[in-house]
């Protein structure tokens, strides 16, 4: 395996602006300046300190199930690619012949015995390894094949999620997930019992900052304004479970940038209350389930995992676990962000529960939902209303006031903007590091 | 049967996707709504080479009553992304009819769609195939599927009917 080639500053790189930027002044505790969402500078800096020196998502395990299965995906503006060796080990790979450059992968997924570069042949294996070159004879003795592998990036997981880092010193994935672990366990109840399954995602852009999408996932704030035709759309029983800005939920800081949002408290834990009354809009899914011959204690199991969490917990930078659904960003330029809403099912679960749990993401998420493109519609509004006066703040203080003490850190009410603040404090450390 | 040469077949079949496409340039929801059969559905898959959209994930997968909270949704003035609303020009040819059994129909055609919205004009690109059943009145809607050309690519909001 070939060692991990340093990515080059974005100062060294001579991209930074003559005069430093005085991000300290620009992240206060209650407010950020406009210029984080349209300062291209900013962006390149970004794409150092936070995409090239943290732990980022690149994939579940369930998208690359078996030895050969990879994922071809980004890092930043780096793609690469997540793949399953011969051993089952997993590697992320700089999706780069060492050659001469070419992507030596341009399907989104599949399955494979190598990777060839189409370019001059150049093989690899699926660790990355260069196992072979055409006509190395003209190399004499000079070709060193063991350090002219894929560049192999540090890879760990935790509850089937997938992260990758270009720093070898960074700390383990474990340590910078934190308190967040214990909510990636309980999001991962939602298969009912089975294995969680990413089973296809929606991919959208909006012309708007990246930051906007991630404060936009602990923002219960802008729920019954932003998704009032979704709300619509909804029988008297499910309205009001979505009715939760006036209820007893709340946002918690985790530490490291990460967040939860609790906004159906009695959804935390999908494992409990499994004898509670069955939501209208589920009896249909527990009869066909009985129908199909399961006992009653999997029916309760499976109909409370369905419609997901009720919480959204927000992982720094680029990954959500949103409700039922993994929530990915992809930063592509100072005013582009393009997103991926992974469906989630129950890895060899009921037909019939798992096609609940993909109608009910297609009634909301992507391009056609009857949610995410009012969402788009706002953040779309947001970066056009930045060009509009140079010397503005994005205000992040609601819910300030009564913040408290928490279990992992201050937490406020389930509209407060807790989530967004601890993201840009840890921002901030990124960028100032 | 030989469906090449059903000209007259095809006149029929032809009317009646340009009137379908007429409404909903023409924002004629609740005339599109009536072109339906009742356990009709309109799917817009996420990969254009899947054949089970029951069991996988899609854009739209819209019986009989999410049509018509669609449509609710794109005239209520309640959603503030169809608010201004898109416009849609669309193209559809290219119609063949691939299988004929008497009363149902399978017909394969093409579709360019421009859709213009606020400063922003988009292409989407489909093969759209539909399930038509006769009926005293022309033909009924059992099944319309969008396989937009890129659909497992990155896309835009998409805040009308394809």
């Amino acid at each position: 395996m070939s060692t991990v080639i340093p990515i080059q500053s974005a100062s060294a790189a001579g991209s930074a602006p003559a005069t430093p930027i005085p991000y300290a002044e620009l992240v206060q505790p209650d407010r950020v300046h406009t210029s984080l969402y349209t300062n291209p500078a900013i962006f390149t800096e970004e794409m150092d300190k936070v995409f090239y020196s943290n732990w980022i998502w690149v994939g579940h395990v369930s998208e690359v199930p078996e030895p050969g299965s990879f994922k071809s995906t980004w890092i930043g503006q780096q793609p690469v690619v997540l793949v399953r060796d011969r051993k089952k080990e997993l590697h992320v790979l700089l999706n780069r012949c060492r050659h001469r450059g070419a992507t030596v992968c341009e399907h989104k997924k599949g399955k494979t015995a190598s990777f060839v570069c189409p370019y001059h042949g150049w093989g690899y294996g699926l660790d990355g390894s260069l196992r072979g070159v055409p006509h190395p004879e003209s190399y004499g003795d000079t070709l060193e094949k063991d350090k002219l592998g894929l560049v192999s990036l540090r890879v760990e997981e935790y509850a089937g999620m997938v992260f990758a880092t270009f720093k070898d010193d960074l700390m383990p994935l474990a340590e910078w997930l934190g308190p967040a672990k214990k909510w990636m366990d309980l999001f991962m109840k939602q298969a009912g019992g089975y294995p969680v399954k990413v089973a296809g995602e929606h991919r959208f852009t909006f012309p708007g900052n990246w930051k906007i999408q991630l404060e936009n996932t602990t923002d219960a704030y802008h729920f019954p304004l932003v998704h009032k035709s979704f709300l619509s759309s909804l029988d008297e029983q499910a309205k009001k479970t979505f009715d939760f800005v006036d209820g007893p939920g709340y946002v918690e800081d985790l530490g490291n940038g990460h967040s939860v949002m609790v906004m159906i408290p009695e959804l935390i834990d999908l494992e409990a209350d499994l004898d509670k009354p069955i939501p209208d809009r589920f009896a249909e899914l527990a009869q066909a389930l009985r129908d199909e011959g399961h006992d009653e204690a999997k029916v309760r199991r499976i109909v409370r995992a369905v419609g997901g969490t009720g919480f959204n917990l927000n992982l720094y930078p680029n990954v959500a676990c949103s409700m039922a659904f993994f929530r990915v960003l992809r930063p592509v330029s100072v005013n582009e962000t393009e997103i991926h809403h992974a469906a989630i099912v129950m890895d060899g679960g009921p037909a019939i529960a798992n096609q609940y749990r993909l109608r009910l993401h297609e009634h909301f998420q992507g391009p056609m939902g009857f949610g995410t493109p009012d969402d788009g519609e706002a953040w779309e509004r947001v970066q056009k209303g930045a060009r509009a006066g140079e010397d503005l703040w994005i205000m992040v203080n609601r819910g300030l006031p009564g913040e408290k003490p928490g279990t992992d850190g201050p937490r406020g009410d389930v509209s407060a903007e807790t989530g967004m603040r601890a993201a840009y404090r840890q921002w901030l450390k990124s960028m100032t590091a | 049967m030989n469906t090449a040469l059903q000209t007259d077949v095809l006149n029929d079949v032809t009317a009646f996707l340009w009137a379908e496409a007429d409404m909903l340039d023409n924002e004629l929801y609740e005339e599109w709504l009536q072109l339906w059969q009742e356990d009709g559905l309109y799917i817009v898959p996420i990969d254009p080479r899947e054949t089970d959209h029951e069991n996988t994930l899609n854009y739209a997968y819209d019986n009989a009553k999410m049509r018509q909270m669609r449509v609710r949704r794109l005239t209520g003035g309640e959603s503030i992304s169809t608010s201004p609303e898109p416009r849609t020009v669309r193209m559809a040819s290219r119609f063949r009819i691939v299988e004929d059994d008497g009363t149902t129909l399978t017909v394969r055609c093409a579709q360019f769609l421009t859709d213009f919205r606020k400063e922003n004009q988009h292409q989407y690109t489909a093969n759209l195939v539909y399930t038509l059943r006769r009926h005293e009145t022309g033909f009924r809607i059992v099944r319309k599927v969008v396989k937009l050309i890129n659909a497992d690519d990155v896309l835009q909001t998409i805040g009308y009917i394809l």
